[in-house]
This record gives C-alpha cells, structure tokens and sequence, in this order.
C-alpha cells in the first residue's frame, strides 16, 4: 500500500506530502511523491519514502502530467493518489480517474482515517456552506486538496529516487501565447490578516482608505468577486471560486456575505463585518459587527488601531 | 455547427433550508435552476450559434423537474434538449455519471462542439468535462474566458492561477467555461412561449443500451453525511455614540483577541 503525492508546486507538494506522511505513519504505509525535476533531497525532508522521477518532460502541459501519473500509478498501485487542487491539478485528477475507471474527490478540505482504516474526505458543496463527507471504494482513489490544509514539516527520511520512463503525449492543444499574470505581491491563503473590499465602495480611488487600515493593520489586501471579476479594481478575490483564505482576523468592509464568500472565508479566526446595511448576511456570521458606513468606519478604525498599537 | 451544452438544474442555494436537527440540507421541494456557470455554457454556444449558425442541443442528467429548466434553456436559444431521467441513476458518482454522458452523447450522435461549465454550484465536483474528454477522446479546454471559432478551429483565452494561456484546438473539441465568460440572457416572453414547442427527448438505461446495475458498480465515491456546520461566532454587535467610539471599541477588542500584530 502507498500513498502518492504530486503538485506542480512544490510548495502545495510539500503540505500534501507532510499530511500524508502523518496518516501513512498511522497506517504503516509508505508515501511516494512525483517529482518533475532535480528536487529529490526537499521531497524527503518533507516526508517522502520514494520519488518517482518520470523522464524529463514539459512540465506544465497537462497530457504528459497525465502520463506521468499514470506511469507513476501502474509502478507503485498506491492505495490513494493525493493531487494538488490547483485548476491544473483539478483538470488532472478526474482525467487520471477515468482513464483507470476509478472514483475521484475534488478540493478536499480534510482527510482522515475512518472506520476499517479507509479513508474518509470532507468537501465542501452547495456553493460551500455545506460539507459532504465521502469515502471512496476503488483502489486508487483520487483526491485532490488546496494550499494551507495541511502544514509542511520536516520529517528528514532517507528515501530511494527511481527514474520511470514515460511515454510522451502529443497535445492536441497549441499553445499561442502565454500571459503571465501579474506576480501578486499578495498571497492572501497565508495571510494572518486580511481587509477585505465589497460593493459598499463606490469607486476604485476609494480603497485608499483601506489601503491605509491595512498598513495600520500589517494586513493584505482582499475584495469579493464583483470587485474583482465584474469591475477589475484588483486581480484576485476571496471566495469559492477564488481565494479560500484562513487568516487570524478578516475585516470585511461594505461586503454583503453571499454564500460563496462566506465559503471562502469560514476558516477565519475572527470575522468583523462593517457594513451599513444592518441585515446584510456577513453579520450574522462575524464575531464584531458595526453597523455604519465604511467610508467613516475605516478611516476611524485606522486610527483607533494606531492608537492602540 | 452543431453543440452540446451539458446543463445541471440544482437547487435554489438561496432557499436551502437545513433540517433543525441534524443540519442537513433540505434540498426536496426547493426550487431548481440551471447552475450558474453552466447556463454560461449555454449562452456561450447560443452566440456561436447566433454567428456561425447550426444547432445547440441542451443535455441534462435529471428527473421530471428538470424539464422546467430544459424549458429555460430553450427560451433562451437552444433548439432541442435531451434529458436522462433514469431513477436507478440517482446518486451515482462522477466516474458513473460519465459513462452514462457519453453513452447520451453517442445517442446525439455527431457533434462539433461540447460546453460545459467548469463546475456545477451543488456539487463542486469539477469533473464532467475532464473525465468526459477522456471517455470521447475529445481535446480539452478548461477554464475558458473567451472563446472564438475560425475555420474549424477553436481559439479560447484559458484562465490559470499564474497565467492566462491562449490555445487553439481543432474541432471537435470540449471546452469548460468559466463564469467571467458572458452574462447570460434573460430569455424574452415570445421565446419562452416558443421553447414549449421546442422538441424535449427523454432518454433512460433502455433507450441509451445501459444496464442500471453495471453503471452503478462503476459508481465508487460514497457519501457518508452531509450537513452545514454550525457558524460558531460571537456575533457582538459593537454600539457606540459615534463612529469614532465604536473603532476604539473595536480596536480594543481586537487588541484584547490577541489578533493584532
């Protein structure tokens, strides 16, 4: 029985390999990782037993990640393959499922041991304020989980690199062009602290105000999808489709609460709503609320936040 | 050119109400509509349609409600809609689910183009449209935003974590849609009134050659529970003469929360 781990990121690698190395010790199996590249040595600090090495290919493109696993999955037969749930990952993971028939979980947000040692997974379904607990019958299962569930550790094991041969897949897709994204200075899923903008800002110009309550704050920077997706004000959101964020304080400004918001943000520690709509849905699930105007609010938060630090 | 758009009509996650004891949703008697991001699906292949010309086949996977969203899809431009209604399908996984699609799929039979949405609202599951390329053998592009068709070829702007990247396939092709791709219609009261002349087929196991008991043996992710956790917040509301006061509130109760840093 073996556990096999692969991400395209090695960071997203690393989490899912140390989660999977607590739960391969409690059930005495060994965990392998796929690896793409020459970073054998950091997969075994992480917690892996073996690395599987396919043949140099690209990358990024999807059909030889396919062909990896594959190749990974017909060497090893591993009992569960534990994917990174990237849009790439979550494109692969239901593709390896059905070329070998068998059952697949996406964007898992927790694993566990059940009863007769199998598995057993919670995902989050209707729009994300609900939880589906599953366990999956066929061997290997696919399961697919994002950043910041499982915490990387160091488990320093001395492990055995085997190289696989892996026939490439002539993609039926042509690549024309790529356009990096903009690096985002921001990365919102490791945020202790996150100020958040909702339609209760009028104009672009207007988030100065929480810019300067985030400086005050040490905060990054989060909005809900209309700021982002509808109107382009900045290039990532908090959400299910987006950003699913667990930071120690989330301060939501003119933010009404929609279930796929609220999805994104319910593993916050606190949650403060500032709105001035009293019956706006993010009240009901914060742990301080202020009714009243946020362009008042912030800039009287800021300042009573400076005061106190 | 002819396309087929999968559709899902899921419950009003709006309306969902939770069984006071075990927190279950109650989803029997709730108000279905077409998923969000599928309908964009929908809207998408009308445009192809409305500039290329052809035909836009709607298919669902669902029960004797699901004609009423059928209905909306065809007021909105499709021409015609397939639904399996099957009840020994109910409840099978994504693998199962799959298999039954493609079979539905052969039973169309020839098609140009297949729009899907990247994932329906009630399940999360992301897996139609990936698995579904498997199974016909058909390219796939996930996660689109912009889609153009040129001489038998399709053009689609994918939307990535890191990148936006620009491919190029030729057809027949599935594509998977994200929800930034296009507003949808608001169908008028003329083509509402015109999609109830608009051919709906009902498809089961018989008619699509299945045998119930091999589909559902194929069907592996069960589910064990499902229900919504309890939100435990404080929710304090904080009350003060001005607006300045309630910030000092705030921040105090924040400081005292060990939050700050």
């Amino acid at each position: 029985m073996t556990f096999l781990v692969y991400s395209e990121l090695d960071e997203l690698a690393f989490q899912l390999l140390s989660g999977a190395r607590e739960i391969a010790d409690q059930l005495g199996i060994e965990v392998a990782s796929l690896v793409f590249g020459n970073n054998d040595e950091n997969y075994f600090v992480y917690g892996a037993d073996i690395v599987i090495k396919p043949a140099v290919l690209e990358k990024f493109h999807a059909d030889n990640m396919k062909a990896a696993v594959i190749a990974a999955v017909k060497k090893l037969d591993p009992t569960v393959v534990l994917i990174g749930a990237t849009k790439r990952g979550k494109e692969l993971a239901p593709k390896v499922a059905s070329m070998l028939n068998v059952g697949c979980m996406n964007d898992c947000v927790n694993i566990e041991i059940g009863d007769k040692n199998k598995l057993v997974v919670e995902r989050l379904t209707y729009g994300g304020s609900i939880i589906s607990r599953q366990s999956c019958e066929s061997v290997p299962t696919l399961i697919t989980m994002p950043q910041g569930i499982f915490e990387k550790n160091e488990f320093k094991r001395i492990g055995e690199s085997i190289q696989i041969t892996v026939e490439p897949i002539v993609s039926k897709l042509r690549v024309l062009e790529q356009r990096n994204k903009p690096k985002s200075s921001v990365n919102l899923e490791s945020a202790q602290i996150i100020v958040s903008a909702g339609r209760g800002f009028k104009a672009k110009e207007d988030l100065k105000i929480l810019e300067d309550l985030a400086e005050a704050l040490g905060a990054q920077i989060g909005c809900t999808r209309p700021i982002s997706a509808d109107l382009g004000w900045m290039d990532q959101w908090v959400g299910i489709s987006g950003k699913k964020v667990r930071p120690n304080l989330y301060i939501a400004c003119g933010v009404s609460g929609t279930i796929q918001h609220v999805a994104g943000i319910r593993d916050s520690k606190i949650i403060v709503s500032i709105n001035s709509d009293e019956s706006a849905g993010i009240h009901g699930i914060s742990d301080y609320s202020i009714i009243g105007d946020v362009y008042k609010v912030i800039p009287a938060l800021t300042k009573a936040i400076k005061e106190a630090s | 050119m002819r396309q087929v758009v999968l559709l899902k009509d899921i419950p009003d996650l709006t309306e969902i109400k939770l069984n006071s004891e075990t927190r279950a949703p109650i989803v029997e008697g709730v108000k279905r509509k077409i998923s969000d991001v599928d309908k964009r699906a929908l809207e998408e292949a009308i445009r192809l349609k409305e500039s290329v010309g052809g035909e836009v086949i709607a298919l669902s996977m669902g029960d004797e409600k699901t004609k009423t969203a059928l209905l909306e899809a065809m007021a909105m431009g499709a021409d015609s809609a397939f639904i399996v209604n099957e009840p020994g399908f109910k409840d099978i996984d994504a693998n199962a689910t799959c298999k039954v699609l493609k079979k539905a799929l052969d039973h169309i039979g020839e098609y140009d183009l297949i729009l899907a949405g990247e994932m329906s609202l009630d399940s999360l599951g992301s897996q139609v449209g990936p698995r579904l390329s498997e199974l016909t053998n058909l390219p796939l592009i996930t996660y689109v935003k912009k889609l153009e068709l040129s001489s038998g070829k399709v053009k689609a702007v994918r939307d990535l974590e890191d990148m936006d990247i620009v491919v190029e396939t030729e057809l027949p092709a599935l594509v998977c849609v994200v929800r930034e791709i296009n507003e949808p219609r608001i169908p008028s009261l003329m083509n509402i009134m015109r999609a109830k002349k608009k051919p709906q087929m009902i498809l089961n196991a018989d008619s699509l050659g299945l045998n119930i008991d091999e589909i559902k043996t194929n069907s592996h992710v069960k589910i064990l529970k499902v229900w919504a956790p309890k939100v435990e917040r404080k929710q304090i509301k904080i009350e003060a003469e001005t607006v300045e006061e309630a910030a000092k509130k705030l921040a105090s109760a924040l400081k005292s929360e060990g939050v700050l840093q």
